[in-house]
């Protein structure tokens, strides 16, 4: 079984980003990036599949920017066999990296996608979900547990009130949370073998697809600051101020 | 112009995030219809018809939609989405889950998780785990959106007398299955709508001492929420968890116990009319968030705070 794994550079989640002046975005010059940590969890979930002897080969992709070859090499030494870059400079939205991802799936024919369920960045929470549509493949978003049985995967989903289990015919789309696993150190020795790996770079064109969109970024803000606080005392004081000055219990 | 609002249900009964995300319809302005998608969702449907400012109720009721499964229900809101000018959604698991698979099958980016209407075509929204707020405009014939639920007000559940009209579209795909569910009972208030939040963190130390908080929480009529340290570590379920990728909560009072902090959580609770953060670390980044900060142990300070209140 092939297994493809999405995955996107960001910004490290560490960073604390700041808006540019002229409010046309954030500023991201000479700020550490990193492979999304939803991503991460997809390409160690992938792995590990393989590992069990589920998988086969696992390919990582991106869309972004040559920049972004770096991160597909941190994949490659996490595990993965081979990787491809669509390579595009421009910020594309979540429907044209799908479409894009979508002539990659009909190239590679896997029979499980896994991609993390957000980037940090954009913080949309789209691509898994549009790829399910265009390939028409059934989906299981938010992952915890994902067991792949026969023609079949089982996938373990986080909801809102608690957990949620569906089976899901093959080919299918997973979509990484936090606690389906976590992700390994990439070691010494494997991250020099990574160099070797191969890695295919192709254009949207190439994939015949167009990366036009329907929405457009008008400005970026900083988002309205708290006013700071007061250091209080005691519990005693805490709740006066909770009684007589917030009027909030 | 008219607008189709999916409702966020459980069959039996309408859950609250639909009358936010009514209110967020209000604002774009505009017919506003209502899509109950379910299995015996005959009450959500009556309740979606008593909304204030609702003109239309379309239940679609079949086995296929029970589960909410994507495969079965976005193929039947996309269909009915073609003649609205917007589709919108709360921005809960299960509106996350199903619209951007709405909006690719209508080859229309999504706007995710809007926190205020500009115009019928331009939307704010949080990036960057809300360190920035993008303005952004959208030229799709049909706008297929997800409201944060705590950027709008609920709108009245009662007062409307919207027609209620079946849908005769039936989508199954037949590509999944629901296989069961594990759902937390709790009697407290769920946490997007709580009025009060205790939350706690790795401070906590184990889940067996979260009991200090329920029974804080308990006292206070309040929620209780974690940071992900916290469920990470198996203290409490998944489904406690506030911050960017969690929920988003933004309550009266937001009480951060043992909670160092860090920007993903901050993301889920700054939006709190009042913080308070009690941690023995007087370093720890959440004070600089919060409205009233006590530097104290928190197995001392709970217990005494539930006494005083």
């Amino acid at each position: 079984m092939k297994v493809l794994v999405p995955v996107k550079r960001v910004v490290d989640f560490n960073v604390k980003v700041r808006v540019k002046a002229d409010n046309s975005g954030v500023d991201l010059a000479n700020v550490k990036m990193a492979l999304n940590p939803f991503c991460e969890i997809a390409v160690e979930e992938a792995v590990r599949l393989k590992e069990k002897g589920t998988a086969t080969e696992v390919v990582v992709v991106t869309v972004g920017s040559s920049a972004a070859q770096e991160q597909l090499r941190t994949a490659l030494a996490l595990g993965a066999d081979r990787a491809i870059l669509v390579e595009s400079a421009d910020e594309l939205n979540s429907l044209a990296v799908a479409k894009l991802l979508n002539a990659v799936v009909e190239k590679e024919q896997p029979q499980l996608v896994i991609l993390g369920k957000q980037a940090i960045d954009s913080d949309n929470n789209q691509t898994g979900q549009m790829l399910g549509a265009l390939t028409g493949y059934a989906q299981g978003t938010f992952a915890s547990k994902v067991i792949v049985a026969g023609d079949k995967v089982n996938v373990t989903r986080e909801i809102d009130g608690g957990l949620q289990t569906v089976a899901l015919n093959l080919p299918a789309i997973v979509t990484t949370d936090l606690r389906l696993n976590e992700p390994r150190y990439a070691s010494l020795p494997n991250i020099m073998k990574a160099k070797k790996k191969p890695l295919d770079v192709i254009t949207p064109d190439a994939l015949g697809v167009s990366t036009a969109s329907t929405v457009k970024t008008l400005k970026v803000e900083a988002p309205a600051a708290r006013q700071a606080g007061i250091k209080v005392k005691s519990v005693a004081e805490l709740v006066e101020k909770l009684k007589n000055e917030a009027k909030v219990i | 112009m008219a607008i189709l609002v999916v409702a966020e249900h459980t069959n039996a009964a309408l859950a609250a995030a639909t009358l936010n995300t009514v209110t967020a319809a209000q604002k774009i302005g505009g017919d506003i219809h209502v899509l109950v998608a379910g299995a015996g969702a005959g009450a959500a449907a009556e309740a979606a018809a008593k909304i204030a400012g609702v003109s239309k109720v379309l239940v679609a009721d079949n086995a296929a939609y029970a589960h909410q499964l994507p495969e079965n229900v976005a193929p039947l809101i996309a269909e009915l989405g073609k003649g609205y000018s917007h589709v919108l959604a709360a921005a809960t698991s299960n509106g996350k889950n199903i619209l951007p698979r709405v909006a690719a099958l209508l080859d229309v980016d999504q706007i995710s998780e809007i926190i205020a209407v500009e115009s019928a075509d331009t939307f704010k929204r949080p990036i960057y785990a809300g360190n920035a707020i993008a303005t952004v405009q959208s030229s799709a014939a049909v706008k297929v959106i997800t409201v944060r639920t705590t950027g709008f007000d609920v709108a009245a559940a009662e007062g409307g007398s919207a027609s209620i009209e079946a849908v005769g579209t039936i989508t199954n795909a037949g590509k999944s299955a629901f296989v069961g569910e594990e759902l937390a009972k709790s009697d407290r208030p769920e946490l997007t709508a709580a009025k009060i939040v205790v939350s706690g963190g790795r401070g906590m130390q184990n889940g067996d001492n979260f009991k200090h908080l329920y029974s804080l929480a308990d006292k206070l009529g309040a929620g209780v929420g974690a940071s992900r340290a916290a469920v990470d570590a198996g203290f409490v379920p998944n489904d406690m968890q506030v911050g960017q990728t969690g929920k988003i909560v933004a309550p009266q009072l937001y009480i951060a116990v043992g909670i160092s902090g860090a920007i993903q959580h901050l993301a889920g609770m700054k939006d709190s009319k009042v913080i308070v953060a009690i941690n023995k670390d007087e370093e720890a980044p959440i004070f600089q968030v919060a409205d009233y900060g006590l530097v104290a142990d928190l197995f001392e300070a709970v217990p005494e705070l539930e006494g005083l209140v």
